[in-house]
């Protein structure tokens, strides 16, 4: 395939996360002009950040004029997953794709952009991988834009309802590879227990959510690793060979 | 309002750590990983992040519980009959309009 076709597929891949995103950054253009950010600066933290849950916890250490110190620790704990999410991109990225390349791609690697990504059969390519990450950076900035200006620009069950879309995303991808492979459902089941119990349980709630995900993703990870480890590479491509191949293993 | 250059300063800080967090692992390993343990590790945290990142922030994604809970079965079942992101996307938000439609009709 071509560039100009990957870069197409890319666009078209990545257009539902564009939508999640027009209705979270709505959201926080609202938050941020709010707590006392102006419109640009609102709009320039979105564009600058790509993230949800660093930027809203950024955005009052900046209005606060807080120490540096606590910017630098919040957004490290609270991003601290996506180098997570970047070892494993790393994997997924074709040994064609350039260092300068890879400086461009790593400023997209969010967790949906990221999640289709990695859902994809084949290796990934630089093309494929900048048309996946520019509408929903579009779509970011935009959202941030129009909840920045207004706040009430759409009807509050619009809102409400597009709330769940990256959510439904994440169900979308998690949910196929589950029914194929027995250890990667029982893996996220143990993930979303642990995630609940982080959530509901009194003392844990009070661990950030940053934080929470990165013990639940390590535990449920390092576990998996270790009861259902995925089969040698052989000459079959990666990803079709590990989905149908870890499964045989917890048969056996 | 906070000024323009100590704004500038906080955002670079920002964004810089964010990046940074990015960056290094996509540009330090460039080899494909034989380690069959670290390779599983690998297979499985995508799975796990996004499972742990649902549950249970989707109940309180929307305007009610109810509507989060009927978006959540009709993205589950469309995804169990393998439709496309955008399809499940698009199903999970409409339940949850017209679910929350139906209940202002109920108070």
């Amino acid at each position: 395939m071509n560039s100009r076709k990957l870069y197409l597929r890319g666009l078209k891949d990545g257009f539902p996360i564009c939508l999640g995103y027009l209705s979270v950054s709505f959201a926080f253009g609202i938050f941020a002009v709010g707590a006392g950010l102006s419109i640009w600066q609102t709009i320039l933290v979105s564009l600058a950040n790509v993230t949800s849950a660093g930027q809203l916890a950024g955005v009052p250490i900046i209005v606060g004029s807080l120490p540096l110190v606590e910017m630098v620790l919040t957004q490290f704990v609270i991003n601290l997953r996506y180098s997570l999410m970047s070892v494993s991109l790393s994997q997924k990225l074709s040994p064609r794709v350039k260092l300068l390349h890879r400086l461009a791609i790593a400023f997209g690697v969010t967790d949906e952009i990221f999640a289709v990504a990695i859902s994809q059969k084949k290796e990934v390519e630089t093309p494929y991988m900048l048309g996946l990450i520019t509408s929903p950076v579009f779509g970011w900035v935009l959202g941030t834009a129009l909840g920045a200006l207004a706040g009430d620009i759409l009807p509050e069950m619009v809102v409400s309802a597009l709330g769940i879309a990256l959510y439904a995303m994440f169900v979308a991808i998690v949910i196929p590879p589950a029914k194929k492979n027995h250890a990667v459902a029982l893996c996220c089941l143990l993930a979303m227990a642990m995630s609940a119990a982080f959530y509901y349980i009194p003392v844990l709630s009070e661990i950030s959510a940053g934080i929470s995900i990165i013990i639940c993703a390590l535990v449920s990870g390092l576990l998996f690793a270790w009861i259902a480890p995925i089969p040698d590479e052989e000459k079959k491509g990666p990803s079709d060979h590990e989905a149908d191949g870890a499964g045989k293993e917890v048969a056996t | 309002m906070i000024r323009t250059d100590v704004f500038f300063l906080y955002l670079v800080v920002m964004a810089g750590v964010t990046y940074l967090i990015r960056m290094l692992p996509l540009v330090l390993c460039r080899k494909k990983i034989e380690n069959r343990f670290i390779r599983s590790f690998l297979y499985y945290v995508p799975y796990a992040v996004l499972s742990a990142m649902t549950i249970p922030a989707i109940f309180y994604s929307t305007g009610c519980l109810l509507s989060a809970i009927l978006g959540l079965a009709c993205a589950v079942i469309l995804s169990l009959l393998e439709k496309k992101l955008l399809t499940v996307a698009i199903g999970a938000c409409g339940t949850v309009f017209i679910v929350e439609y139906v209940m202002t009709f109920f108070g």
